[in-house]
């Protein structure tokens, strides 16, 4: 038999039982389309976090006071304890660095904000000048910290977009004074909205001078110093010279961490991956059960053919010609459903996206392909045993039954 | 030579601890062009000699030479080439594919041998205009009347210009006016030199053939061919 008839021949059987048909490759179009929807919202995670990442700015570098032992990004290094302080002269003295462009300090705490009458609590940063251009944020009114020793900050201060909002309302704010725990300050700009930001949202954060949010906070260290490097090619070069310098700084004691955002993408990069991966596994799942499908509406249909298969055996039919043709059905409706689950599964995302259209919901290319790799071959897999049953009754037997 | 040589053909059934012997030492020959009737009451062996004959069972024991081969020693792959080129089978409830119309029916034995679909179509459409169904050639069976299923059914199973016709009782399933056209082209298909056995218990129909086998419990009562009714020991 050629194989174009085999094919039409297997094309006819699966049409002439709709609802049969239909069902199996409704279940495969569903596993297909979880696959390819879970793993479009797997990765989609994946890009969101790393556009985040990304948003942080470029080429950086970022000094954590206290060592961390493997050197990665560690939920353990915000509970260090750190023999020597990470101090603003430190960081400063971090700028004298040939291939450093900028360097940010960034010290941080929670307060309250009390100004026209409103109360209410904020994340109070302390910075400075730089830190505007490494976190590539834009002002909507006014300016930012002025240039200025770090250690003499003037009672100075830049709020985010939604304090500006909820406290003065419409109205600009620039000029007005506000009170800052037990601080009066006087605002000087309003950042631009940017949303969320690793976990911080930069819109209801209050920004002074470093020294003052340390005295505020009765502390020396420093939260974070953010570096940004000349070019990309500098970051491994900064971060050497970084921690040669603090180390020599702390009387040859290595207690800082270095990290740089490569590292911490590369993390968060993986992580997500492997977390939508492990969603595509559970997704295929329920290809599996759909090829368990197929095998049972392929053994149904050798039942209901058996009359056939008879007929098609005293007509002169081989048994591998037999089996090939209930394969090539098996295979049609598993990749009939692949294809529809594709469909399906592209318009999920393509709707998730509609919903959070900050949410790049996309499937991976391995993911889809993988997903109708494992839909043909399960069908196929599973159509081994009904068509070999097929290809091996017996044609007397088979005839007799009608 | 003749055209099938059966020699102590057996053919032993198990149903539980009992063996039923369906066929007891049978020797039959025919030569190619008769035309022959198996009779005999159910359960008298005839449809198993018949699926013999069509090569869809094997014997026990005995040999059954087709064209001067012996075919039972066929591995089962050859045996559905002879099925293909040489054997073609009418049966009593038609066994039509129902999604297939008259024509691809005609046509299965063709494309199940791989012939090209130019030379099928070009034989197809000769068979439709020798049985009458040039009108029919879209229709599904459930569209068709009896008579012109069994037209089909029999216009597939000399598509492929069999040396040999075995029909199982064609005329079953048909009211008797339609029989009589069925068996008059069966008939006609055997004067123009195909070879045809009727297996059937119907006697009238039976005494139509120019030879007569009747069978009884596996054995060959009577062949009208000898002279005289066979022993039956």
């Amino acid at each position: 038999m050629r194989t174009a008839d085999v094919l039409r021949f297997a094309r006819d059987a699966a049409g002439g039982y709709p609802l049969r048909t239909g069902l199996s490759v409704l279940a495969m179009a569903i596993g297909v389309a979880a696959v390819v929807v879970l793993t479009a919202l797997g990765d989609g995670a994946r890009r969101y976090v790393v556009d985040q990442f990304s948003a942080l700015g470029s080429n950086l570098v970022i000094v954590l006071p206290g060592r961390s032992a493997t050197g990665g990004f560690n939920p353990a290094n915000a509970l260090t304890t750190t023999p020597r302080d990470l101090t603003v002269d430190d960081a400063f003295a971090l700028t004298r660095l040939p291939s450093v462009r900028r360097v940010a300090p960034l010290a941080a705490g929670n307060s309250e904000i009390n100004a026209n009458g409103r109360l209410r609590e904020v994340v109070v940063a302390g910075t400075a000048a730089p830190y505007l251009d490494i976190r590539s944020f834009r002002m909507a009114q006014g300016r930012f910290l002025p240039e200025a020793d770090w250690n003499r900050g003037a009672p100075v201060a830049v709020i985010g977009s939604k304090i500006q909002e909820e406290i003065f309302g419409g109205r600009p704010a620039v000029g007005e004074l506000i009170r800052l725990g037990d601080r009066r300050l006087r605002v000087v700009g309003v950042l631009k909205s940017v949303g969320q930001g690793l976990g911080m949202n930069t819109d209801e954060v209050v920004f002074v001078p470093v020294s003052l949010a340390q005295s505020m906070f009765n502390t020396n260290t420093l939260f974070r110093v953010l570096i940004e490097a000349r070019s990309r090619d500098d970051i491994e070069v900064v971060k050497r010279e970084v921690l040669a310098l603090l180390k020599a700084r702390h009387g040859n004691e290595e207690d800082v961490t270095v990290i740089t955002q490569d590292a911490v993408l590369a993390t968060f990069d993986k992580l997500l991956r492997a977390l939508t991966a492990a969603v595509a596994g559970i997704a295929a799942i329920s290809l599996a059960v759909a090829g368990i499908l197929v095998m049972n509406v392929m053994l149904v249909a050798v039942t209901q053919r058996t009359a056939e298969i008879g007929l098609l055996k005293a007509l002169g039919a081989r048994g591998a010609t037999i089996r090939d043709a209930f394969m090539a059905e098996a295979a049609m409706l598993s990749l009939f459903g692949a294809f529809t689950g594709y469909g399906l599964g592209l318009f999920g995302a393509f709707m998730l996206r509609q919903m959070y259209p900050v949410f790049p919901a996309y499937p991976p290319d391995w993911a889809v392909l993988a997903a109708l790799g494992t839909a043909l071959s399960t069908g196929l897999l599973f159509g081994i045993m009904p068509a070999r049953r097929a290809a091996r009754l017996d044609p007397v037997q088979a005839l007799m039954k009608h | 030579m003749s055209l099938i040589r059966l020699a102590g053909i057996e053919r032993v059934f198990h149903l539980g601890d009992s063996a039923v012997h369906a066929l007891d030492r049978l020797d039959v020959g025919i030569e190619a062009g008769e035309y022959v009737a198996i009779m005999g009451p159910s359960g008298s062996g005839k449809s198993t000699l018949l699926n013999l004959l069509g090569l869809l069972d094997r014997p026990n024991a005995g040999s059954y030479q087709l064209e001067g081969r012996d075919v039972t020693t066929l591995s089962p792959d050859e045996q559905a080439e002879v099925r293909s080129r040489r054997i073609g089978f009418v049966f009593q409830s038609f066994h039509l594919v129902p999604r297939l119309t008259a024509a691809e029916n005609i046509a299965l034995p063709m494309m199940l041998a791989g012939i090209p679909a130019a030379e099928r179509d070009r034989r197809v459409e000769q068979a439709l205009r020798d049985f009458g169904l040039d009108q029919r050639s879209d229709h599904r069976p459930d569209q068709l009347s009896g008579g012109q299923r069994q037209r089909v059914a029999i216009a597939r199973a000399t598509i492929m210009q069999p040396a040999v016709l075995l029909a199982d009782e064609p005329t079953g399933n048909l009211d008797r006016a339609t029989g009589d056209d069925v068996i008059h082209l069966l008939e006609e298909l055997n004067a123009r030199g195909m070879t045809l056995i009727v297996v059937t218990h119907d006697q009238k129909l039976g005494a139509r053939a120019r030879r007569q086998l009747s069978m009884e419990d596996g054995r060959l009562k009577h062949d009208s061919a000898r002279k005289g009714a066979l022993p039956v020991a």
